[in-house]
């Protein structure tokens, strides 16, 4: 069948108005009477809480309400994260609202304050008393994980979550290798660093509803908030809005527990906007990890033995990080084929910041561990990385690291050599101290839920009379087009023309829930919902058009406003008479579609066995780098990404979440260093957490494959987070090849390029 | 009682009057004196270019401006460039070449973007790319809003003579806007 739609690379439906300045953004939306509300954090990292005195801000004239958790109807959570039936413990985590007894983190909600004005409010804080009694703290998840170190959270110990991969004998695989390599690797947080703040207003509604109206990925977080306030789910409403960037630090609640807390103990609509330092602060982040790896081969290139093990810093509270953990542990070898495998996966809690979801969710971190074995590996067998790789890639029929045989192709030495041989002749350096090195990384990086969350979407679509259509999902829509997309899978569906089809997004009560803007699953799950919904309603427009056309369904086709027959497309019927035929025939035009993900069982124990995730996508960066052996500096000059999308059902779209992973990942690799000292967070603005600007990187050039073989629509994957995997330890072997120095943290300083220049040449002298 | 002081800013062509605090800024009065919320906040210290307006005809970060620094200037935001060829000609192509995802450094991008172009109406590439580096993209990799002011500045050239449907209100500026940025404290 012949696209008409899927394909184009089509302005978004949310461009122009974004264009124009006309979207109201979380924080740009205000109601009259309204009160700003205001978060009052703790000072010190870990500590007994004594008392908290709240009388003074309380009196404060302009204050209309300080909440403690005392004043919190249910304080502490079970967090399941949506899961409404049993998961096991190892996957629960606590939501606690406000600080109770102790403090576990610097900057910990303690109270919440709603005032007239943002400057009352801050005054407020001001005046609210806390005795504490300092304890000592624990800020690195390897003495957390010792014996007597301070216990963080409510386990009695620190380890928050422990997986294992136990796949063949690694013993007698590494009996079996002719070279074994190790390697210590350590990565840093990362912050989000979405233009847009943590934002939202709450109000009751006239019939006592709590409606929140927020920058959030997961409209379903409803559920927590009625529970916080001891409500029925239905009493609590969610209004998404377009969000001024996620990458999954917006994923768990932000704002809105305290809001939905201060407007129903004031009964006034409640604005909350935090600050560019109190984001930084206190906000989730991606993990920190120590990875420890050991990886044998054949003097033929044959993988025969991986050993892993993995650290995260879990943070105070536990929230997504036994989830993060997990596709660390499944993605921890990376998409090769080894006989051999163990891993040991630990989650520490520690008296700093919440870790949590970010783009990628576990899988960059190990990525770039394996990667960078995969190059220490070839330089110690004198082989090419290259080719190395080859002898190595998963093939479809071979098994994953938990045993699951993955039953799709896997295109990874295309798409590593047409990443590789776009980067073309390599230049020559006109300067003597900078070098010009070339590296390649492959990945893969699953989209779709966890199967054992059994994860299920839904959506609406309905014909208008006058063949305009209207699309309802609750697809929280983070500006990657996860709403438009919806829009041109009906159009090209249903024949309706782009311009004619509207799209609701994100209300909690009026959308069917579409679930999370996370995991890269908006497309695979949404859009199918929406697809299901289209070819239902099309076969009752066929139905109804071959009665008219005196033909058969089988001869029909829709497209540019009319059904007509393939075998004479000169004989048609209009969308409109066509609709307003069943219309007043009695068909319904309107279907609400629900899609399924596969499922299947939660883990019963610790070792991570079968199938987690639905599918994955893969992709390869070759990069190239000058490193200047005077400074360290490296500048990263060429950036190709190669991925197999399945399917490009908007190209420019595609190109975009490409261009802007890599980006986000090269800062990550090469920029952004958020400097933490006995929990406190010392780069609390952008000025000192620095994210590429456009000076700091180069234009990154996408190559799409299509296989086809995705479970999207059309055969599409998912890519929204895969882009950041590879990039990270392609630019560290371009560093390596540039000045034979291996990095093996990020991110990259020049301090760090020019110890390890120089420990090199010492080395080279002593030998 | 607080020191309030009335100060009057043309937002858009049209006088708002509005009291003020001495240490309220541009950005401040914008959006919560003149109702022009298009004009975002992303960090409040001038680090990320979000709130970037057009101030006396140069591209400005409107948290680094005092309102009262700018009482009777004239300040233009995103929504105010109705019937301008130039600025249409910007938001058609950050549209159609996807350089707009999330949307919130948009209406600060387009307007340094526009700035640069009166500045200097044949840049090369990397010209581009130095002009808007005082505003943060966390989407897009900035390729695509290269791109797109690129193609604008490329039609330009092709047909230099054509008028610019320019508001006359802030036409002296444009001649003084040698530089794409007006620099102002930090940032």
């Amino acid at each position: 069948m012949e696209l008409k739609v899927i394909g184009k690379g089509v302005p978004k439906y949310d461009a122009w108005g974004k264009a124009r300045g006309e979207v109201i953004y979380a924080d740009d939306f205000s109601m009259p009477g309204m009160l700003y509300g205001k978060v009052f954090r703790s000072s010190l990292p870990r500590a007994k809480i004594l008392s908290i005195d709240t009388s003074k801000a309380e009196n404060l004239p302009g204050v209309h309400a300080v909440i403690t958790h005392k004043d919190v109807p249910k304080n502490n959570l079970r967090a399941r994260f949506g899961q409404g039936t049993e998961i096991g413990a190892q996957f629960e985590g606590l939501y606690r609202v406000l600080a109770e007894g102790e403090v576990r983190y610097y900057g910990e909600p303690v109270a919440l304050i709603a005032a007239e004005t943002p400057e009352i409010a801050e005054k407020a804080c001001e005046l609210i008393e806390v005795q504490y009694e300092p304890l000592p703290g624990v800020f690195d998840p390897l003495e957390a994980m010792q014996p007597g170190a301070p216990q963080v959270g409510e386990k009695e110990n620190n380890i928050a979550s422990h997986f294992k991969i136990r796949k063949g004998d690694v013993e007698k695989g590494f009996a079996q290798a002719d070279v074994i390599v190790e390697g210590f690797y350590q990565v840093g947080y990362q912050d989000h660093a979405y233009l847009e703040l943590e934002s939202g207003v709450a109000w009751v509604d006239d019939d006592g509803t709590i409606v929140i109206r927020v920058s959030s990925q997961v409209i379903e977080h409803f559920r927590e908030v009625a529970e916080v306030l001891d409500l029925p789910h239905s009493r609590v409403r969610y209004i998404g809005t377009l969000i001024g960037g996620g990458f999954g630090g917006k994923e768990d609640i932000t704002v809105e527990s305290y809001l939905a807390l201060l407007a129903w103990k004031t009964r006034r609509p409640v604005k909350l906007t935090y600050t560019r330092k109190e984001s930084l602060l206190v906000h989730s982040k991606r993990h920190p990890y120590y990875m420890y790896y050991k990886t044998g081969a054949t003097k033929d290139g044959k993988i025969t033995a991986v050993h892993a093990k993995l650290i995260s810093d879990a943070g105070s509270y536990a929230a997504l990080s036994p989830w993060v953990l997990l596709y660390s542990t499944v993605d921890a070898i990376g998409p090769y084929n080894v006989e051999n495998v163990k891993v040991d996966a630990y989650t520490v809690m520690t008296n700093t910041p919440i870790t949590s979801a970010f783009r990628g969710f576990g899988a960059p971190q190990v990525n770039l561990a394996y990667e960078s074995q995969m190059n220490e590996l070839a330089k110690k067998l004198g082989m090419n990385p290259m080719e190395l790789r080859r002898k190595n890639y998963l093939k479809q029929g071979d098994s994953l690291a938990t045993g699951y045989v993955y039953d799709r192709p896997v295109p990874l030495d295309l798409l590593a050599q047409k990443a590789w041989e776009a980067l073309g002749p390599k230049r020559t350096s006109s300067k003597p101290q900078v070098k010009i090195g070339r590296g390649l990384a492959v990945g893969m990086c699953s989209y779709g839920r966890l199967t054992f969350l059994h994860d299920t979407s839904r959506s609406y679509v309905r014909l208008e009379l006058d063949g305009s259509a209207l699309i309802r999902c609750g697809v929280p829509d983070v500006g990657g087009g996860q709403g438009h997309i919806l829009a041109q899978i009906v159009s090209e569906e249903l024949g309706v023309p782009l311009n004619l089809i509207k799209i609701h997004v994100t209300d909690s009560q009026l959308t069917p829930l579409a679930g999370t803007t996370t995991a890269t699953r908006q497309l695979y799950m949404s859009g199918n919902a929406t697809l299901k919904a289209c070819r239902e309603l099309r076969q009752r427009m066929f139905r109804k058009a071959a009665q008219m056309l005196l033909t058969n369904e089988e001869d029909l086709e829709v497209g540019e406003g009319k059904v007509y027959l393939k075998s004479d497309p000169t004989r048609y019927i209009a969308l409109v008479p066509l609709i307003n035929r069943m219309s007043a025939d009695g068909d319904e035009l309107y279907v609400e579609a629900q899609f399924n993900a596969p499922f299947s069982d939660v883990p019963a124990k610790e070792i991570i066995e079968g199938r987690t995730f639905p599918d994955f996508t893969f992709g390869a960066y070759g990069v190239e780098v000058e490193v200047d052996e005077e400074t360290g500096k490296v500048e990263l000059k060429r950036v190709v990404a190669a991925f197999d999308v399945g399917r490009a059902l908007n190209p420019i779209l595609v190109e975009g979440q490409i261009e802007g992973g890599a980006v986000q990942g090269a800062g990550y690799a090469l920029m952004e260093d958020m400097v933490i000292k006995d929990g406190i967070i010392q780069t609390p603005s952008l000025q000192e957490y620095l994210i590429p600007t456009s000076m700091d990187v180069p234009d990154v050039e996408s190559i799409l494959i299509e296989s086809g073989t995705g479970l999207g629509p059309y055969g599409a994957k998912g890519i929204g987070e895969p882009p950041i995997v590879g990039i990270a330890p392609a630019i560290l072997n371009a560093i390596d090849d540039a000045v034979g120095v291996r990095i093996t943290s990020l991110p990259v300083t020049s301090e760090k390029i020019l110890m390890e220049l120089k420990a090199s040449k010492e080395g080279n002298k002593a030998a | 009682m607080k020191n309030l002081e009335m100060v009057t800013i043309i937002v858009n062509d049209r006088p708002v009057t509005a009291p003020v605090e001495a240490h309220e800024s541009l950005l401040d009065f914008l959006r919560n004196k003149a109702g022009a919320v298009e004009v975002k906040c992303g960090c409040n210290q001038g680090d990320c270019g979000t709130c970037t307006v057009l101030f006396q005809g140069k591209a400005a970060k409107s948290c680094l401006i005092l309102a009262l620094q700018a009482q009777g200037k004239e300040v233009r935001t995103i929504k105010g460039f109705s019937g301008d060829f130039l600025m249409e000609q910007l938001q058609e192509s950050f549209v159609r070449n996807g350089a707009i995802q999330c949307g919130f450094c948009t209406p600060g991008m387009l307007i340094s973007s526009y700035a640069f172009l009166q500045a200097t109406p044949q840049p090369a590439r990397e010209e581009i790319r130095n002009a808007i580096s005082g505003n943060l993209c966390r989407c897009t990799g900035y390729k695509k809003i290269i791109d797109a002011v690129e193609e604008v500045a490329l039609k330009r050239t092709g047909k230099q003579q054509d008028k610019q449907t320019t508001p006359s209100s802030f036409s002296e500026g444009q001649e003084e806007a040698k530089g794409n940025y007006l620099l102002l404290g930090g940032g």
